[in-house]
């Protein structure tokens, strides 16, 4: 354990944790853009920056580790002021059009922006613009509104496995590239929307349904599979907006592509909302007790007939371990057969 | 019977003047001569690195029976009365001779590091072993302890030669007590800075002190495998360093077992792909493993953490180079050059506009004005000196005013630059300070890795405000935007080349402030560089009317009868100075 000091309040914290993480354990708040709990430290925004006793010069403190008799100030005349400076030039190279962003209102850079004061910009010089929009179905990469905090490549590299992103080019030209520049082609987890901190990654979906402002939000389980992850659903005037998930949930956040961006079926009008039997090749609705004295007698009638094997039974990945295990219990032991199996074996 | 031997400088100076085809000419002409027949193995031409005085390449010495003269600017139709003259009736082609310059060149130099570059074969390992060369890990590896040749560094005082001075053998010290089972020693040879080609002289002049270095330095830390991080840039060095390599490992200087002393170490040559900012340690390490060439912060630092997360040393090309020497004379010796905190010598690429430019090698705490006016012979067609540019990008300008600063870390830190790796560009006062500063924004810039914020916009903004103050939109208020801006730069950035990327403009607005306010105010750029405040006019009463002027003018601004005084039209005038060069008259003004 390491005994340190954060302006001036003692505190004992773990060897290996970060200053940052112990400043935001005691409720100190230090600004941040690319450092992100479930990441490794980047260093490169340079926000986080605090003032250590005997250290030449301030660092940044996702990336330092603690130490014991550590004295550290997050905020000073100083600190402020080169906080200030570097989300300058970072607003002196972004659109500033947050009037139109799809993410204003949860964008982290606009609320810094606004602690800050920030408006006139003593730095305002060439932007950089990039025409090319990225045909993937899933996620708009608006470049001219990246940091470049790297928390895209990170997620992608360390949670997904997946690599489809890093970083091109050099200094002010750098940009986050996929392969030969070519359209995102990946799963489209779309984790890296998740962790941007600004609006350059979102979905192509969310576009014009209602920014952060009023919504709804709902927490809520993914009912695409058996893994169960807890998402919220953003709400505004009866319309799904979007899709997220909490850091501190069973699934710590992460979604799949399904679960991030596979609602609109939820709306759809192609819905099933009632069962549906036919009669004289026409479709017609049911109530639910009818359903199954039909599926009972049909499948009894089967049995009877042509024998147990002659029935087969599927079941879906989208169902629970539970349910899975009651519906190959029915197949076996109610019906009779082993010819039970599952979607999921592809 | 005579003792004959030719040295023809090959660096990448000397081939650029036509060093290989000299070479070729001496042992034609040898040979036509029958030297060879009548002197046998007692004559011989060979190659050599780098001499130091580029700016007179190609340098051949001729050495009959310990009698050495210099030739200068050696072409290959020279060769044969050389060789008739000189080597058969050994009287000396005086007008080829190297004069008094070229000996002031040397006078105020002391050579360790350089000592045997330009002397020996850099590709004959015999060479270097016949000047002591390999004598050194001998010692080490025969008769020291690794704690004991770490004191022996410690003890001289040495310290980095890359730019931050950190002590060499402190460094040592600390990798040698890290418990892994695996270190690695890496050779910094991805030198970058715009007009320095120190370390690129070491390994073209004498690979094998590089590779020498290396061997003491691994034992010392307990490292079996090192690497040489050289830019592809450098062909002819790299080239030189993997054949002495591959002869060394033949020697048994490198590999299993070296000189029979049980230990193992072996070294590995990774070729830069052209960043500037591969040279920062962590980034090199970031690019040896594969990844995008991008600095992470410290600590950890890589003594602790380093190549594949164990503990690695990094070491510059000067730094090891002075290794063999120091253990060969004892670090008495070498700490009894330099200042009290500046031990030994150091290798500068004196360029720009001095008269002597090439490769100097100085007791550390010499004066700057020794180095421009004695080593470096003064100012290029002797005009005045404005300022000297001392450690490249992160450096700053020493103006006229401190040339009595003394060459050391400390004394330069104190006047706002630094030694840094060793680049030192002579400016005169057709250089304009303003455009200076733009020039290694321009450079640091372009070499910005993109990490972090205030390096990677920060430069460009710099850069921006820079360029509008050369085109004459400079605003008020933009030298104190410059200046805070560069203290928030430095400050806030990740690495090395941001935190000192500011450094040319802090300095050059310090103790230039003035020529900032010429652009700014009176839109007018005093050297006469920045094209966009020039004005170019005729002085009637000194011209002659010869219209030189509008024939040379590429926009057709300037009219004017036969013998009658010229007008430019500024309106039409596109300032390109065709007129004021070709005017014999000096009729044309620039201001």
């Amino acid at each position: 354990m390491a005994k340190i000091k954060i302006d001036g309040i003692d505190t004992t914290v773990a060897e290996g944790m970060t200053v940052l993480e112990a400043a935001r354990n005691i409720g100190v708040r230090i600004p941040a853009l690319c450092q992100h709990p479930k990441l490794t430290p980047f260093g490169g925004c340079r926000l986080c920056l605090v003032e250590i006793k005997g250290f030449p010069r301030p660092v940044t403190s996702c990336t330092t580790p603690v130490s014991d008799g550590m004295e550290i100030v997050t905020t000073s005349p100083t600190i402020e002021r080169l906080r200030r400076t570097v989300l300058e030039l970072i607003l002196s190279d972004h659109p500033n059009d947050c009037m139109i962003c799809e993410q204003a209102g949860a964008c982290t850079l606009q609320e810094l922006a606004y602690e800050y004061g920030l408006r006139e910009n003593r730095f305002a010089g060439e932007r950089r613009v990039y025409e090319k929009k990225d045909g993937n179905p899933f996620i708009e990469r608006d470049l001219e509104k990246c940091i470049l905090c790297g928390r895209c490549v990170k997620v992608c590299d360390e949670v997904q496995g997946v690599e489809a992103i890093d970083f091109g080019y050099r200094g002010f030209d750098s940009k986050i590239v996929t392969s030969f520049e070519d359209d995102l082609n990946c799963e489209f987890c779309g984790q890296c929307v998740s962790v941007c901190p600004t609006g350059a990654l979102t979905g192509k979906q969310w576009a014009k349904h209602g920014r952060q402002m009023g919504v709804k939000e709902t927490d809520s389980i993914c009912s695409y599979c058996g893994t169960g992850c807890t998402i919220t659903y953003h709400v505004k005037n009866n319309d799904i907006v979007r899709v997220t998930s909490k850091e501190d949930t069973l699934n710590e956040g992460w979604l799949c592509v399904k679960g991030r961006f596979g609602y609109k079926f939820v709306s759809s009008p192609d819905r099933l909302k009632h069962p549906l039997i036919k009669k004289d090749g026409e479709f017609r609705e049911a109530t639910w007790d009818e359903a199954l004295d039909l599926i009972a007698d049909r499948l009894k009638k089967i049995k009877r007939e042509d024998g147990p094997d002659a029935i087969a039974g599927l079941s879906s990945a989208r169902c629970t371990n539970e349910e899975n295990y009651a519906f190959q219990k029915f197949i076996r032991a109610a019906v009779g057969t082993n010819n039970v199996d599952h979607c999921a074996r592809l | 019977m005579h003792n004959i031997t030719v040295k023809v400088c090959m660096g990448t100076g000397g081939i650029a003047a036509g060093g290989d085809e000299v070479l070729a000419a001496f042992n034609r002409e040898i040979a036509a001569a029958g030297i060879a027949a009548s002197v046998g193995k007692k004559c011989s031409a060979h190659q050599v690195g780098c001499r130091g005085l580029c700016a007179k390449d190609v340098l051949v010495d001729v050495i009959i029976n310990d009698s050495k003269v210099t030739y200068i600017h050696v072409k290959p139709e020279m060769v044969s009365r050389i060789v008739k003259e000189h080597i058969i009736e050994n009287i000396p082609v005086a007008e080829f001779v190297a004069g008094d310059d070229y000996h002031n060149f040397h006078n105020k130099q002391f050579k360790v590091v350089l000592s045997d570059c330009g002397s020996i074969d850099p590709e004959d390992i015999e060479s270097y072993i016949a000047v002591g060369g390999y004598t050194a890990a001998q010692k080490v590896l025969g008769s020291m302890s690794p704690e004991e040749t770490t004191d022996l560094i410690k003890k001289s005082g040495l310290r980095g030669r890359g730019g931050a001075g950190f002590p060499t053998g402190t460094k040592w010290e600390i990798a040698s007590k890290q418990t892994s089972e695996k270190k690695f020693l890496i050779c910094n040879a991805d030198e970058g800075d715009p007009g320095a080609f120190m370390d690129r002289s070491v390994i073209e002049g004498n690979p094998h002190a590089v590779i020498e270095g290396m061997i003491i330095g691994a034992y010392a830390i307990g490292a079996d495998k090192g690497y040489v991080y050289i830019r592809a840039e450098y062909p002819l060095a790299v080239e030189r360093l993997k054949k002495a390599l591959d002869d060394a490992r033949g020697r048994n200087f490198l590999g299993k077992s070296i000189m029979g002393s049980g230990f193992n170490f072996d070294i590995l040559v990774k070729l830069g792909a052209g960043a500037f900012v591969c040279g920062e340690e962590t980034a090199l390490i970031a690019s040896i493993e594969g990844q995008r060439g991008m600095p992470r912060a410290k600590p950890p630092f890589p003594v602790y953490q380093g190549l594949w997360g164990k503990p690695t040393v990094i070491n510059n090309v000067e730094t090891l180079a002075n290794v063999p020497y120091i253990v060969r004379k004892g670090p008495e010796w070498f700490a009894s050059f330099g200042t009290e905190k500046s031990k030994g010598t150091k290798v500068f690429a004196l360029t720009g506009k001095i008269k002597n430019s090439g490769l100097i090698e100085v007791p550390m705490g010499i004066p700057l004005r020794q180095i421009i006016y004695d080593i470096g012979g003064g100012i290029e067609g002797d005009r005045r000196f404005k300022a000297v540019q001392t450690g490249g990008p992160s450096g700053g300008c020493i103006p006229a005013d401190l040339l009595d600063t003394a060459v050391d870390f400390e004394s330069l830190a104190k006047v706002g630059s630094i030694v840094g790796s060793g680049g030192m560009v002579v400016l005169d006062e057709t250089d304009c300070m303003v455009n200076i500063a733009k020039f290694f924004l321009e450079f640091t810039r372009g070499e910005s890795c993109g990490k972090c914020v205030p390096c990677r916009i920060g430069t460009k903004r710099l850069l921006e405000i820079l360029e509008r103050i050369t085109k004459g939109e400079g605003r008020p208020g933009d030298i104190a935007l410059l200046e805070d801006m560069s203290v928030d730069i430095k400050m806030a950035s990740l690495c090395g080349l941001g935190q000192t990327a500011p450094n040319p403009v802090l300095s050059t607005i310090k103790y230039f402030r003035h020529e900032y306010e010429a652009h700014i105010n009176d839109k007018k750029c005093p050297a006469g560089v920045c094209r966009d405040l020039l004005t170019y006019q005729v002085i009637s009463e000194a011209c002659k009317g010869c219209g030189a002027c509008l024939r040379a003018c590429p926009a057709k601004a300037i009219t004017g009868d036969k013998k009658q005084p010229h007008v430019i039209d500024p309106s039409v005038c596109i300032r390109c100075g065709a007129c004021f060069d070709v005017c014999k008259f000096k009729a044309v003004k620039k201001e």
